[in-house]
């Protein structure tokens, strides 16, 4: 990589659907990687709900965007944490997630958070 | 009464401020309010415990958005919109702890 390339983490720490962020926060990824930098996603607090499988929206009338994760790798996005502490809370394992993440505990995150250049906070 | 809850338990006190002050009737999960509903959560206690003394609610479609139609605490009932509305209109009042 040149010395163009940044490292850019976003925090997502919010459930999808009740509020906007955790779209918000997709659409600004997608664009970040369109100018070819080193993204990662970091998934806190409620923000691993974003990652539930089996969101049905129909009956809210809102747009399912939770397919565009799995989408995430075509874009060369590929580094996707998730807080241990996070899932334990909420009764959740990574069989209840609908993409492939590397699990970290809240130490280890908060090292992975130092080492960026860039921390977007959702 | 009809208390409705629209925040995850995880990251706001809307649902304890209710089950502290309130003395009892319905209450109704909707929008991020539902993962109260989810067995398995940090918060599954607390709702369990405040069943004695509340009916619990929860909107389905609200659930299911969230990929949790499968996995509700047993005792809390699903309610779909016009459930929502039967609530209302059964209970004197409402409070939304927004």
């Amino acid at each position: 990589m040149s010395s163009n390339v940044k490292k850019f983490m976003f925090v997502n720490r919010k459930a999808p659907y009740g509020t906007i962020y955790a779209l918000e926060a997709l659409e600004v990824v997608l664009i970040t990687a369109a100018f070819d930098q080193d993204v990662s996603l970091a998934f806190l607090d409620d923000g691993v709900y974003q990652l539930k499988k089996g969101q049905q929206t129909k009956g809210i009338e809102t747009k399912n965007f939770s397919p565009a994760y799995r989408a995430l790798e075509d874009y060369d996005i590929e580094k996707l944490y998730v807080e241990q502490e996070a899932l334990d809370a909420r009764g959740l394992t990574v069989e209840d997630l609908l993409v492939d993440v590397t699990v970290l505990g809240r130490a280890e995150l908060g090292a992975l958070m130092d080492e960026q250049d860039v921390v977007l906070s959702f | 009464m009809l208390h409705i809850i629209n925040k995850s338990p995880m990251t706001s006190v809307a649902l304890e401020s209710c089950l502290n002050s309130a003395t009892g009737g319905d209450i109704l999960l909707i929008e991020d309010g539902v993962y109260a509903a989810t067995r398995g959560s940090a918060t599954e206690a607390k709702v369990r415990g405040a069943m004695g003394k509340f009916k619990v609610h929860v909107l389905l479609p609200d659930l299911e958005a969230r990929g949790f139609g499968d996995r509700i605490i047993e005792g809390v009932s699903p309610v779909d919109y016009a459930g929502f509305v039967d609530l209302t209109a059964n209970n004197k009042n409402c409070q939304s702890w927004l």
